[in-house]
């Protein structure tokens, strides 16, 4: 055959390997939503057979107080109320982010606004840093620094949801931080110009022009920073006092979603309505990391700048 | 009070609140350095731990560490450069590419400890691996790749059009283009992200519990035949890392010295992030200066 008409038939060499390219970086992509597909059905599945297999009472999981799924209550049901572990998770979170966020919004207007120079040289490395110390070592210094310290002010054993705060509270700090960095310096020139122009001093223009447009940059970096607290495990476990008891006060044991998960997975039998209790529980701290995502993407579109 | 009293004030709030986090972090690290560094030793770092007794180290630990550290990191940046690719260059703005996108927020955003359970039930029960290094490292992939699929995409959008049209405008396919123009140019950015990458897989611990398991079995470090269960290559063998050691001697350690060895652990645990963020910041400007000629 003539070779033009041949090369014309058939796929060249280099269009063959863009097909294959093109190939192996779908087959990535596909990998990582199969992952999440697979944890989502997985935990569901898992989750779910407390509620259909053993036939909790789905209100009765998410109010009842006593938490001791092996023990079974007069009725012959057995007992396993959630409602200790999600106040302990939302308490640490809340108290968390209502420390947190002062400290970091301050942070970060000093660093846009106040004094650009040693923010980049000093602070922006002090929270690069804070960032990668892992959360052990958050909760090893919590035990030994954060707690005896709340058992010698307050009384009490120390551990407890004021001592969860406190860790969680450095942990999220660089998150909430950087965040709300980049919301301040998306913040364009011309608006701080124009409030300038008015006579308006620093602070002034910073109070009601800088942190009114960033806004919802700030309020995304604040719930992003509340996921993150949701969701820590070890750090908390730690310093928690891991007592599934609803807490009576911020120093006293209480307990997480993720540390009765973290410490209890291991002691169950696969299948066990103990076991599919603490599924259960999994599944709910993925429910709620859905829903910080989901309130994430509403502030997103209702804050967008027009 | 007038406005200019209020904006002195307020800039003297804002400079205590700078103030008081670069003291936070400083006092952070002096502790665990203070208290950890006479601790480590040559002896710590190599002999293995001791479960009842004070004196021991964490020598076994430590290897795991990085050998996990690096079986990860060999699985997921491949599947995070392919998708990486995909999202910054064969994308196209429809439904599907949102899925795509939506998929990988919400596995960034997933607690650690959640996608530690997904690996033990997948990857410890269901294909039995047992609690093994292997199970560990999947674990620590699906921990790791949203992350680096977004530094790899966020890297290869920053180099500008024009390249890609001149890879395409000498007659190479989309495909060589990114390969040969686009990746090199990126790649600065993309191996900066990676060491970050691997300083948070050497620090995780929630979802290694699970995976990698809590025992360090005795290793012959004589035997590099991957298969023979005492050898530290061997990847189906249990595994505590580093960071679990951490945990799991104040949670439920009886040893004597056990805030000695975790604050000396600790201490190491600090230092490697801190030369991992190093590392980052000086192979990156390094080799930004290398590849464009830049001096």
């Amino acid at each position: 055959m003539d070779p033009i008409k041949e090369a014309m038939l058939h796929r060249s060499k280099a269009a063959k390997l863009e097909r294959r390219g093109r190939w192996i970086s779908f087959t990535c992509i596909s990998i990582i939503v199969l992952v999440v597909v697979a944890i989502f059905s997985f935990v569901a599945t898992r989750g779910l057979a407390t509620f259909f297999d053993n036939k909790v009472n789905l209100w009765s999981f998410l109010s009842k107080t006593t938490w001791s799924p092996a023990v079974k209550d007069a009725h012959g049901a057995p007992q396993v109320g959630a409602l200790p572990m999600i106040v302990g998770s939302f308490g640490v979170t809340f108290l968390s982010a209502i420390v947190a966020t002062p400290f970091a919004v301050g942070a970060a207007i000093f660093m846009t606004e106040i004094s650009p120079q040693v923010g980049k040289r000093v602070l922006q490395p002090v929270i690069e840093l804070l960032v990668g110390i892992p959360s052990v070592v958050y909760g090893f210094i919590g035990l030994s620094v954060v707690v005896p310290l709340i058992r010698n002010v307050f009384g009490g054993t120390g551990f407890g949801i004021l001592a969860g705060t406190f860790v969680l509270f450095v942990m999220i700090l660089p998150t909430v931080t950087s965040m709300t960095v980049d919301a301040l310096s998306a913040v364009p020139r011309h608006y701080r110009e124009a409030s300038l122009a008015l006579g308006g001093t620093r602070w002034q223009t910073i109070s009601k022009v800088v942190l009114r447009a960033a806004m919802p940059g700030i309020l995304t970096g604040v719930v992003f920073g509340m996921a993150r607290a949701f969701g820590e495990a070890l750090a908390v476990q730690m310093v928690i006092g891991n007592a599934a008891l609803l807490p009576q006060n911020l120093i006293s044991p209480a307990s997480t979603l993720t540390s009765v998960l973290t410490s209890g997975i291991g002691n169950t039998v696969m299948g066990s309505l103990e076991n599919n209790a603490l599924w259960s529980l999994a599944l709910l701290l993925l429910l709620m990391s859905l829903a910080f995502n989901l309130l994430i993407r509403w502030i997103g579109k209702k804050g967008e700048m027009k | 009070m007038d406005a200019k009293q209020k904006d002195k004030l307020a800039t003297g709030i804002l400079y205590a609140i700078a103030g008081i986090i670069v003291l936070l972090l400083a006092s952070l690290l002096g502790y665990i350095l203070i208290q950890g560094l006479p601790h480590v030793s040559w002896h710590f770092l190599t002999s293995p731990a001791k479960a009842f007794e004070a004196g021991g180290g964490i020598g076994i630990q430590l290897f795991n560490s990085v050998y996990l550290l690096v079986l990860s990191m060999l699985i997921s940046v491949p599947i995070a450069l392919g998708a990486g690719i995909y999202l910054a260059e064969y994308a196209k703005a429809n439904w599907i590419t949102d899925v795509v996108r939506t998929a990988i927020e919400i596995l960034s955003s997933l607690p650690s400890v959640v996608v530690g359970l997904f690996g033990f039930l997948v990857f410890v029960l269901q294909f039995n691996f047992g609690f093994s290094i292997l199970s560990g490292a999947l674990a620590l992939t699906m921990f790791n790749l949203p992350l680096l699929t977004r530094n790899v995409e966020d890297s290869l959008r920053q180099v500008s059009f024009a390249q890609r049209e001149a890879g395409l405008a000498l007659g190479l396919s989309r495909w060589e283009t990114v390969i040969h123009v686009v990746i090199p140019e990126s790649l600065p950015g993309i191996i900066t992200g990676m060491i970050l990458g691997a300083g948070r897989v050497f620090g995780e611990a929630a979802a290694l519990i699970y995976t990698a398991g809590q025992s360090a079995p005795a290793l012959n470090f004589s035997d590099w035949n991957p298969f023979d269960i005492a050898s530290p290559l061997n990847p189906i063998r249990p595994a505590e890392t580093l960071a679990v050691h951490i945990w799991k001697i104040n949670s439920e350690g009886i040893q004597p010295d056990a805030a000695a060895v975790s604050a000396g652990a600790s201490a190491v645990l600090i230092l490697a992030v801190l030369l991992f963020n190093i590392l980052a910041r000086f192979l990156g400007n390094r080799l930004y200066r290398k590849m464009t000629a830049e001096s």
